[in-house]
């Protein structure tokens, strides 16, 4: 705690070196330094955590006629932290149909907040399976 | 399997004893049952314990179990070549250090007194030149060439896979709730399952044998307390022994010994504590602290590092002592309830002697009564399907030339193929459960413990038994792995 | 059975390592052959959905089957022949290769050089010595990754997971995001073992708690695991008697370590180093076997798999020209390295100090945890050869170093043939 406000610490996020990252705010809550970050990376993780955390949700979607039962998926742009568990049970409704490839849209801006979830892995169809509709992303 | 709803008998209990009593009882023109309430045979004591044909120096001279362990070490040769279990002739050592040498003289005698005449001592370096491993300040020990180790699990499902081939019908999940009795006879008993009708009934239920004998009305006195012993199981390429070798007896029983499976994996154990839950398989932290202790007493090199699996069986101790000061079998035709037979306080040496008390059992249905008419049609011949593992390169390729399904190797440790897995489904008894796959092909009992073989075993249990893959249970109802689809509304 | 001698390299194992391997060999015009168990290429990648992956090798934070898919397209561009759903039975010191699968049946291929890409596998309750029964509801962390991920199956309602590992707090907070409730992670030691960054976005971010210094007692139900009782431990990992606390929970996720998977190296007459139990390896990832390379988790528990990749991509090459015959000899020096104090594990156990251009690398996994400025020194009989620095040293990851020209300078002045790597 210095005399000017108070000090917060953090574990960056943004690569696995997970610096330790110590930012001094004023009373009014504005940044007066930022320290303990290995690169830039940890300046934007700060303000950005400080002002409204964002972290990438990983979870699965259903496929149909695909030859896995699911295809997982995932935030490539971070989501704001209190929204994960309503984005995570959105996906229990979502549905794709197969073949997906690495990076279709499965779902697009998500409550009109520009969310995406983007498959992260591909599934192909199973032979002989019926076409219900198109995925989203295509 | 043939069910009906009237026996000639009907056996309690699927372990090593119900089993041999089942297939020597399908020899004959009979209609036999064998009810359990778990799912598999050897679901209890029968196929957790040491896995040892004892040679029967142990018990006191006079004694059932003296001599029916000594018959039934001899019965085993003949039974396991019959059948296909995997045997093999070890002896046994029993070692003494300084200041039990008249303790080793006085148990030779003992095994000369039971019919063990080839018991013999041997000296201090006779003993290191069998097993090196063994602890340095060794004086000596009685050795026993008749003592062998078998496939324990093998050893039930033999006779029970011959038994149900002969005819006997295996239910299981089909739990003893109660006994019928008319006229203060015998007519059968009641399972969870309804009513089961017969002439005799066959008490072999292990550490539930007095529970058996109470709800029939006998032996109000007599009472079994499971005695846990727990055990380690050590990775073969780590540490293996060459011998059976046992500490000196105390009035506990044998003590905590190190052996070497069929299979190859050296094990030690047990201990013994008495446990008032009698399905209490739990290891504890003392229990494993303890055999670890008891085993570097006779083997230093014993590692805790090396070890790969724990496991915990229940001994069934009966508190029955014909002459007053040894606990013995209690194995009798009841005279109270005509139609009962009792086969309890099995504990060890029960697994060697139960080819002896099979004939014991038969013996006392015939002195009862019980006309026993030899079948022309009966085969006394089981064989156990081959081990893919254990075959040569040639076998291996001949074998999937035939059956693309041994090219689907679903346990990386034990080499355990999908063929293996869905004839294990399939056999006269057939495994319904992942634990009962387990005990017949090996899988999942290597390195890794099954975190391979999990998901693609559920899946063939759940095709080849035609059910949803959250039906698919470890052991029986229960004990389902899977709850719902990670995908499914909460 | 035919003897197929048609390749210059057989890779076994297609995970990260394999792939890599694989690349590097094909793009030296080798003939490739990759062996695969599963039904994809990836290894344990495609069930790893979280993100963390490639931030060395594609400067992205990628999510497992994307880092997988990337380099599966590397692979597939190239005329690597690949095996999937084949698993290799024996491996002999003369590099004869038994195979199986259940299109081709039995193979025996006979390549000129082998590069070991097994990967590792999960440690066990049995080593961890977990009392309790043998109820359904046990799972390691791994399988239950499996499961959930690919097979999609929730394996329970109420979990417990022991361990801090990386792979017990990503599926803590797999759990949680597919609608299980997760009630603890608990961890024997008394500092967590896995990365600060999964604590913070798996445990924290889901108000999972975390409970040091403690472990299971007890496990309760005998069909299905009905609950958990718990214990403190002191700084000596004894029980502390009065702390038991019962937690009713359906599943108990194990997440205590992994063992590299070397069966098939030992089947070969592999050397196996007894600090990462992997194969003894050299810089260019030769085993003790002539013509045989290993790389990734099957040396050693790597923290991150771009390493894994970059230790591929040397085996491939490195097995390539010990195919073509055009492997340098070795016959420039040669020293041994050691883990001194703080040093858990050294990757390569040997590196070459020849006066060329080439840089070794070094992977050190330290064993204790000094969260102020380390210095990483090579010794011979305590005298300090060559040092470098270090912000500080946790067991949670590697410290990752390229010897410069005046380290190998330092090393080739001195005149010893083994050195302790310590943290001091």
């Amino acid at each position: 705690m210095s005399a000017q406000g108070t000090t917060r610490n953090d574990i960056c996020l943004r690569c696995p070196r997970g610096c330790e990252v110590i930012t001094v705010l004023d009373d009014k809550g504005a940044i007066l330094d930022i320290s303990g970050n290995q690169c830039k990376l940890g300046i934007e993780y700060v303000k950005q955590e400080i002002n409204n955390p964002r972290r990438v949700l990983p979870t699965l979607v259903r496929v149909a006629g695909g030859m896995r039962p699911m295809v997982p998926v995932w935030t490539p742009e971070p989501v704001p932290k209190g929204l994960l568990l309503d984005l995570a049970a959105t996906t229990r409704s979502i549905e794709v149909d197969a073949p997906v490839s690495v990076g279709d849209v499965v779902l697009d801006d998500w409550r009109g907040l520009g969310i995406q979830l983007v498959a992260s892995g591909a599934v192909a169809r199973r032979a002989g399976a019926e076409v219900r509709h198109s995925n989203g992303g295509e | 399997m043939p069910t009906q709803s009237h026996y000639d008998v009907v056996i309690i209990g699927a372990g090593v004893v119900g089993s041999m009593i089942a297939r020597e009882l399908s020899r004959y023109r009979l209609a036999v049952a064998v009810v359990d309430k778990e799912s598999d045979v050897g679901a209890g004591s029968s196929s957790s314990n040491s896995a040892i044909i004892h040679s029967g120096h142990d018990p006191y001279p006079g004694t059932a179990k003296a001599r029916l362990n000594v018959r039934g070490n001899a019965l085993w040769r003949t039974v396991a070549e019959e059948l296909d279990v995997p045997l093999r002739s070890t002896g046994a050592l029993v070692v003494a250090r300084e200041g039990q040498e008249s303790a080793l003289e006085e148990l030779l005698h003992r095994a000369h007194a039971n019919g063990v005449t080839d018991a013999a001592i041997l000296e201090a370096d006779e003993v290191r030149a069998r097993e090196p491993r063994i602890r340095p300040d060794t004086v000596g020990a009685l050795w026993t060439p008749s003592a062998m180790v078998v496939d324990p699990f093998q050893g039930v499902l033999g006779p029970a896979e011959n038994a149900a081939a002969n005819g006997v019908a295996f239910l299981f999940e089909h739990e003893f709730t109660g006994a019928l009795i008319e006229r203060g006879r015998v007519a059968g008993i009641d399972t969870g399952n309804g009513p089961i009708r017969a002439q005799w009934v066959v008490n072999a239920a292990g550490v539930f044998a007095d529970d058996v004998m109470h709800l029939f009305g006998v032996h109000p006195e007599f009472a079994i307390t499971a005695r846990r012993g727990e055990y380690f199981v050590f990775d073969p390429t780590r540490f293996t022994v060459d011998n059976v070798i046992f500490p000196m007896p105390d009035e506990l029983g044998k003590g905590i010994l190190v052996t070497t499976t069929t299979h190859g994996n050296s094990i030690i154990g047990p201990n013994s504590e008495e446990v008032d839950d009698k399905e209490d398989q739990s290891v504890t932290e003392a229990g494993m602290l303890q055999i670890l202790a008891g085993a570097q007493r006779l083997v230093p090199s014993v590692s805790a590092s090396d070890l790969i699996a724990a496991f915990a069986g229940l001994r069934a101790t009966g508190n029955y002592k014909p002459d007053g000061r040894h606990r013995d079998f209690l194995i009798e035709r009841s005279d109270e309830v005509p139609g009962l037979i009792n086969v309890a306080g099995i504990e060890s040496p029960g697994y060697a002697s139960s080819p002896a008390i099979a004939e014991l059992v038969v013996k006392l249905l015939a002195e009862g009564g019980l006309s026993l008419e030899e079948k022309e049609s009966w085969d006394g011949r089981r064989a156990r399907p081959a081990r893919f593992a254990a075959l040569s390169h040639e076998e291996r390729a001949a074998r999937v030339a035939e059956d693309p399904a041994y090219g689907r190797i679903v346990c990386r440790c034990e080499n355990v193929t999908e063929a293996e897995i869905v004839e294990a489904i399939h056999r006269p008894i057939p495994a319904r459960t992942y634990d009962a796959i387990k005990r017949r092909t090996w899988l999942g009992t290597g390195r890794c413990q099954g975190g391979f073989d999990y998901p693609r075993t559920m899946e063939i249990l759940s095709r080849e038994l035609g059910i949803p893959m959250e039906e698919v249970t470890k052991k029986g109802p229960g004990s389902e792995f899977l709850y719902r689809r990670t995908k499914e509304a909460v | 059975m035919r003897v197929n001698g048609d390749y210059d390299v057989a890779v076994i194992g297609g995970g990260p390592a394999g792939m890599a391997a694989a690349i590097a060999a094909a793009r030296e015009g080798a003939r490739v052959l990759i062996l695969e168990r599963n039904d994809q290429l990836g290894g344990i990648l495609p069930q790893c959905i979280h993100n963390g992956f490639g931030a060395i090798n594609f400067g992205r934070d990628l999510p497992g089957p994307e880092y997988a898919y990337r380099y599966e397209q590397k692979v597939r561009a190239l005329p690597v022949e690949i095996k999937l759903n084949t698993m290799v039975l024996d491996v002999t010191g003369g590099r004869d290769v038994f195979a199986i699968n259940d299109d081709e049946g039995y193979l025996h291929f006979k390549p000129k050089s082998i590069v070991m890409a097994m990967g590792c596998r999960e440690r066990t309750r049995a080593q961890i010595r977990l009392p309790g029964t043998r109820a359904a509801g046990i799972f390691t962390a791994g399988t239950v990754q499996r499961l959930v991920n690919i097979e999609g199956y929730m394996p329970g309602r109420r979990v417990v997971v022991l361990g801090s590992g990386d792979i017990g707090m990503i599926m803590a907070r797999r759990l949680t995001i597919e609608g299980a409730t997760v009630l603890s992670v608990l961890e024997l030691m008394p500092h967590l073992t896995g990365l600060r960054r999964n604590y913070v976005q798996c445990l924290q971010d889901y108000d999972i708690p975390l409970h040091l210094s403690t472990t299971v007692k007890k496990i309760k139900g005998k069909r299905r695991v009905e609950g958990i009782e718990t214990i403190q431990v002191d700084e000596r990992f004894r029980p502390i008697a009065g702390t038991e606390r019962s937690i009713d929970c359906d599943t108990l996720v194990l997440s205590v370590g992994l063992i590299p998977e070397n069966e098939l190296s030992s089947q070969a007459g592999v050397v196996l180093d007894d600090h990462t139990r992997g194969p003894r390896i050299d810089s260019s990832m030769a085993t003790s076997v002539p013509g045989i390379f290993a790389a990734g988790n099957v040396t050693g528990i790597y923290d991150l798999v771009d390493y894994v990749s970059i230790a591929g991509t040397a085996a491939g090459a490195n097995a390539a020209a010990y195919a073509r015959g055009t492997a340098p000899e070795k016959r420039r020096r040669r020293v041994r390295l050691v883990p001194g104090s703080n040093v858990g594990s050294i990757l390569p156990q040997e590196i070459e100090i020849g006066d060329d251009d080439s840089r070794p690398t070094i992977m050190l996994r330290p064993n204790a945890t000094i969260d102020v400025s380390v210095r990483l020194r090579f010794t011979a009989d305590d005298e300090t050869v060559t040092e470098f620095r270090e912000r500080y040293a946790r067991p949670s990851e590697m410290i990752v170093k390229t010897l410069s020209a005046r380290h190998l300078d330092q090393l080739r002045g001195d005149k010893n043939e083994e050195y302790q790597v310590e943290i001091v």
